[in-house]
């Protein structure tokens, strides 16, 4: 468990400093710095196991049927990669603290390290290959957030959007090849990938997977030619470069490459295309890094070249090779961290990183120069530093490895030629920053930095001297332990000595080290240092990026002008369209599908949803029923108001209302007709409450057009409805004959057979709603929910709704009453004006309809009814209330709180269902008790009940709630006075009070 | 029977598909009424027509299947019906928000340049 504790550490501690407040500098820091201090001890205390050769394994199963687990799995090369990663983190936290301003808010800051070295952690620990690649994504996540931590500033912001597109571009192509890998071995699991090399190289996908893996593993750590985000990415604050930068998240490509190194090396396509790009990274970094004016600049191509160093190490197929590309990755994080801190250093001190103003600091701050000189004498190559073992390993690889002549000669050249840039490079960094004249500009006067900034480096440079002087001392069991977890027990032998005597690789050495000053020399005479790169300064890759980007999404914006429209209109004409297509298609004649064996067969592909094919929209061979002439005339009725009610949508809205709620209640009567009592129940009343509520909304709509509308009578007006009135033919024909061919087929389904015969034993003998509030009270307590939150949607909406301005005005019909409004004398006992009857027979009706609401409740279970019809029936008892008397004369006697009663409804259904797992049951599984009280008898008591009572009060509550909500829109429109008194009383209408003084004031007149 | 049903339908349909391609909030809320009239009718008629065998059981006796309308279809449509009740609320809402927010009401929002 210790392996879960050390990932999942750093995110706690993310999570804690995210919550601090900003000015929290130092306490943020002793977070960090705790949680990087306590990682560092947990895994120096699994050295002992790891040490020993054995592995430590977590696996925590997850979906174990794909193969996914939680899997962490340390050895040796992990325990290396693990250490270094929380070492340097508690180093980078101590110089952080020192290195951010005060009025940076640290807390942010230390929150994304922690996040990227949990982040790192779990990459460098994953066992499965998913898993790793999702921690690799937090990496450039954590990335991204670290760059752009002074998102003021519009380079870094770029910066970071470059990384991020680069290294998740390349992640996703890693993740695809990782599937695929998992794929050919059968497993996600390390072990089995690490097992199985020789079935993966000779697999087909072989070469696809490497190509993938490699364009994952390039992007992330910088390598050519995607290394063009690394050098943007010193926008970052410098701790992030020297962490992040340097040391261990641009490790992560080539530690995976070291990690699948077993798996994948070993052919012809491995060497050409990682040791290929390595090179290239190797010189194209040394050589711009020699003509960089910023000192970060230099430390960012340095790195590119190193990595490429390493990368071409990985890919040279020698066992050799990679032990030295393992140390080296040790090696570089150790000089060019510190030499990164020394670079934050002299930019903190004197304001710059430009190196044609700093020079001569050695004067001004001697520690800083000698930490910084030492780094980059091994960065250099020189003997006696880590830089130098490594490097000398190397070029000894270099002149070892080649098949041809022309390799064996081609790799020794790259080696050496980059070496002598290298040591330019170096020598440049030192010279130009802490020797010669001294700086004469500088924004600050320079000085020595406080001992918090200096400790990490000069430690980190104290680490490069001893692995330089006593290598076999200090690093070699640990590479030791690291190569063997890679290679096996059986390690070619290498020694770690600093005099190997007079060989090849020393003589290289030489050779770049002479070559190399006396190349700078020769630059610094002819001062050409400054100038941009030769001639790859025009070659901005950079550049080629943004363009690309631009390209991209101006294509983008092409093809959506091509393929999108704003138009509701013409979205829906393709959605109707394409529906059109597509049925005829698949169901028309000559449409052969599936089912084409037999028409509508009641066999086993009676099932088939495309068993129509065979005929096409034919007649079926069921008998049909006699026609009934009152149904056809009542359709004869239905099908005139909807085809008035489409006529006269645009012109007499009110009319076309009506008519829509004629088709309704035709509707409603063709339900009842076909045995399906509880529709038409249902359906009546949401037709009466629909109607209210379009009625409600009418008065906001504009004033309608004129039939007569000139425009009407436009050619393309005309065109528009005829082609309109084609697509609507089409549809309503296809939809009639499927209709009908599906009614003259028997039904091919059982389910109705289950629920039928099951019912009774449910407890009910309405089956309808026994499906409701049982079988599927699962789906009911779903739709429920939807109706709640729409109705508090609706609710909302109209809180902040604001009328056109011509709407506002009272309506005409209003304007021509003589007395006012019928809501004035809240303290009548009955409403003023010809409402007076109604409103007497309304108020007898309050009761009855609630007792028939409450009727149809208890009685849905055995008989037509349920929760859905009571409620709504109790829901238009109140709006008939609201409608006769007028809202604030209601509001007055009765105060309902509908979303009170959504509330109960919801806790209600929901109890219900949570009632079952008192027994031990599932949810919403429904429980019966039968009580006897004293009076009443045996009472029959039902979870079941309690459910559909919540769906009865839930109804209630939204239908309730949306209408009241648009019927206080008239009330607040009229004088948005802007003082209320007492809003908060009101749930509906701020301005209420204001409004009902005006009215009563209108009233005394 | 069958066939009125069909042609009931395919008038729905007709006249609502029209009105949803009309310009006008009002005129797309309406055929989005009928279309869903239609939708309800078209789905519980997926059960077939049965005359006089509502699917509520009499008897305490062995039940057979055949004697009943299919309940099924009849359970889906009477949530969607109050679904749609609830999605023409929030339809009508949002179309009079949009017509006070853009002074018209047309679907896009804007009246056609032309």
């Amino acid at each position: 468990m210790l392996l879960t504790l050390i990932v999942l550490l750093p995110f706690a501690g993310s999570v804690a400093a995210a919550f601090l407040p900003a000015t929290a500098r130092n306490l943020a820091a002793w977070l960090a710095g705790g949680v990087a201090v306590a990682c560092t001890l947990l895994v120096v205390s699994l050295y002992p196991q790891v040490g020993a050769g054995g592995v430590e394994r977590v696996d925590l199963a997850w979906l174990p049927q794909f193969g996914l687990s939680i899997y962490f799995r340390m050895d040796g090369f992990a325990w290396l990669f693990a250490l270094l990663v929380s070492l340097m983190g508690a180093l980078v936290v101590l110089y952080a603290r020192y290195y951010m301003a005060p009025e940076d808010p640290v807390p942010r800051f230390f929150s994304f390290l922690l996040a990227f070295m949990g982040a790192m952690l779990g990459t460098v620990l994953s066992g499965n290959l998913i898993q790793l690649v999702v921690f690799w994504e937090l990496t450039s996540l954590t990335s991204f957030m670290l760059i752009a931590y002074w998102y003021h500033l519009p380079d870094a912001r770029r910066a970071a959007r470059m990384a991020l597109v680069v290294t998740v571009g390349g992640g996703l192509c890693l993740l695809l090849g990782v599937l695929m890998l998992g794929d050919v071995v059968g497993s996600y699991s390390l072990d089995d990938v690490l097992a199985s090399g020789d079935a993966i190289r000779a697999h087909p996908w072989y070469e696809a997977i490497l190509v993938l893996i490699a364009l994952g593993v390039l992007t992330k750590s910088a390598q050519f030619p995607f290394h063009f985000w690394l050098p943007q990415a010193m926008a970052a604050p410098t701790p992030v470069s020297a962490y992040l930068h340097s040391a261990t998240m641009v490790k992560a490509g080539v530690f995976l490459l070291a990690r699948l190194w077993p798996a994948l090396q070993g052919t012809g396509l491995w060497f050409w295309l990682i040791a290929g790009a390595g090179a290239a990274s190797l010189v194209i970094g040394a050589f711009s890094a020699t003509f960089q004016r910023d000192t970060k600049g230099v430390l960012a191509y340095s790195t590119i070249s190193h990595l490429g160093l390493i990368t071409m190490l990985l890919g040279m197929n020698s066992e050799l090779a990679l032990v030295a590309a393992v140390f080296h990755m040790i090696n570089h994080a150790t000089f060019k961290a510190s030499l990164f801190m020394a670079a934050g250093i002299v930019q903190h001190e004197t304001g710059t990183r430009d190196m044609k103003r700093l020079g001569g600091l050695a004067r001004a701050m001697p520690m800083t120069a000698a930490v910084a000189t030492v780094a980059a004498a091994a960065m250099a190559g020189v003997p006696l530093l880590n830089g130098f073992l490594s490097k000398e390993m190397f070029f000894e690889e270099s002149v070892v490895v080649g098949g041809t002549i022309g390799l064996q000669l081609t790799l020794p050249a790259v080696a050496t030629v980059a070496a002598v840039f290298s040591v330019a490079y170096a020598l440049r960094f030192v010279h130009q920053v802490f020797f010669g004249p001294a700086a004469t500009d500088l924004p600050q006067p320079p000085r020595e930095p406080t001992r918090g900034m200096l400790v990490p480096g000069a430690l980190l440079v104290v680490a490069c001297l001893l692995v330089g002087v006593l290598p076999g001392r200090t690093i070699g069991p640990l590479l030791d332990t690291a190569a063997r977890s890679i290679l096996g027990p059986a390690l070619p032998e290498y020694r770690l000595a600093v005099w190997h005597g007079f060989t090849v690789p020393l003589f290289m050495s030489f050779v770049a080290l002479a070559g190399g000053i006396a190349f700078y020399l020769l630059l610094h005479r002819a001062n050409r240092t400054m100038q941009p790169t030769p001639l790859l300064s025009r070659i901005d890759a950079a550049r080629l990026f943004d363009v690309a980007n631009v390209i991209v999404v101006r294509g983008a914006a092409r093809l959506a002008h091509l393929f999108f429209t704003r138009r509701l209109q013409s979205q829906l004409l393709a959605i109707v369209g394409i529906a059109l297509v597509a049925g005829y298609a698949a169901l028309g004649p000559g449409a052969v599908g599936p089912g084409a064996s037999g028409p509508g067969a009641s066999g086993p592909g009676a099932l088939n949803p495309w068993a129509l094919g065979a005929g096409g929209w034919s007649r079926g061979e069921l008998a049909l029923t006699p026609i009934d002439p009152l149904f056809a005339l009542l359709w004869l009725a239905g099908c005139a108001c909807a085809i008035g009610a489409a006529q006269q949508a645009k012109f007499h809205r009110l009319a076309a209302l009506i008519m829509l709620g004629g088709a309704g209640l035709v509707t409603c009567l063709t339900f009842a007709w076909f045995s399906a009592p509880d529709l038409a129940l249902t359906q009546i009343a949401v037709e009466v409450v629909t109607v209210v509520l379009l009625l409600l909304g009418l008065r906001w709509l504009p004033r309608r057009v004129a039939y007569d509308d000139p425009y009407r009578r436009t050619l393309r007006a005309r065109g528009r409805r005829a082609r309109d009135a084609v697509v609507a033919a089409a549809a309503a024909f296809g939809a009639g004959s499927l209709v009908f061919a599906v009614l003259t087929r028997p039904s091919p389904s059982d389910l109705p057979a289950y629920f039928v015969e099951n019912a009774l034993a449910e407890g009910g003998r309405n089956i309808v709603n026994v499906i409701l509030v049982d079988f599927r009270g699962f789906d009911t307590f779903g739709e429920i929910t939807v109706v709640a939150i729409v109705a508090l949607i609706v609710y909302a909406l109209l809180r902040r709704f604001r009328p056109a301005p011509e709407s506002i005005a009272a309506p005409r019909a209003q304007r021509a009453d003589p007395a006012p409004p019928a809501a004035a004398a809240l303290d009548d006992p009955l409403p003023r004006g010809e409402m007076k009857i109604p409103a007497v027979l309304v108020r007898l009706l309050g009761p009855m309809a609630a007792l028939v609401s409450v009727y149809f409740l208890l009685r849905g279970h055995n008989a037509p009814g349920g929760g859905f019809v009571g409620g709504l029936v109790m829901a238009t008892a109140v709006i008939v209330q609201y409608m006769v008397a007028g809202t604030m004369w209601v509001e007055s006697r009765l105060r309902i709180h509908p979303q009170l009663w959504i509330a109960l409804g919801l806790l209600a259904a929901g109890g219900a269902g949570i009632s079952a797992w008192f027994a031990s049951l599932p949810f919403l599984t429904s429980l019966a008790v039968d009580v006897d009280v004293p009076v009443l008898g045996e009472v029959h008591l039902s979870s079941v009940l309690v459910f559909d009572l919540g769906v009865y009060m839930l109804v209630i509550g939204a239908a309730v709630l949306m209408l009241v909500a648009l019927a206080h829109q008239s009330l607040r429109s009229p004088r948005r006075a802007p003082a209320a008194v007492d809003a908060a009383q009101d749930p509906f209408a701020s301005d209420r009070p204001a409004q009902s003084a005006a009215e009563t004031e209108g009233a005394s007149l | 029977m069958e066939a009125v049903y069909a042609v009931a339908i395919g008038v729905l349909v007709g006249a609502g598909v029209w009105l949803l391609l009309r310009p006008r909030t009002f005129q797309v809320i309406i055929g989005l009424a009928l279309l869903s009239y239609a939708t309800n009718l078209f789905i519980f008629g997926m059960g077939r027509l049965r005359l006089g065998r509502p699917p509520i059981i009499g008897g305490d006796d062995a039940v057979d299947a055949a004697l009943y309308a299919d309940p099924l279809p009849q359970a889906l449509v009477l949530t969607a019906i109050v679904i749609g009740f609830a999605t023409t609320a929030l339809f009508l809402v949002v179309l009079l928000a949009l017509r006070g927010l853009t002074g018209t009401d047309h679907v896009d929002g804007r009246e056609p340049d032309e």
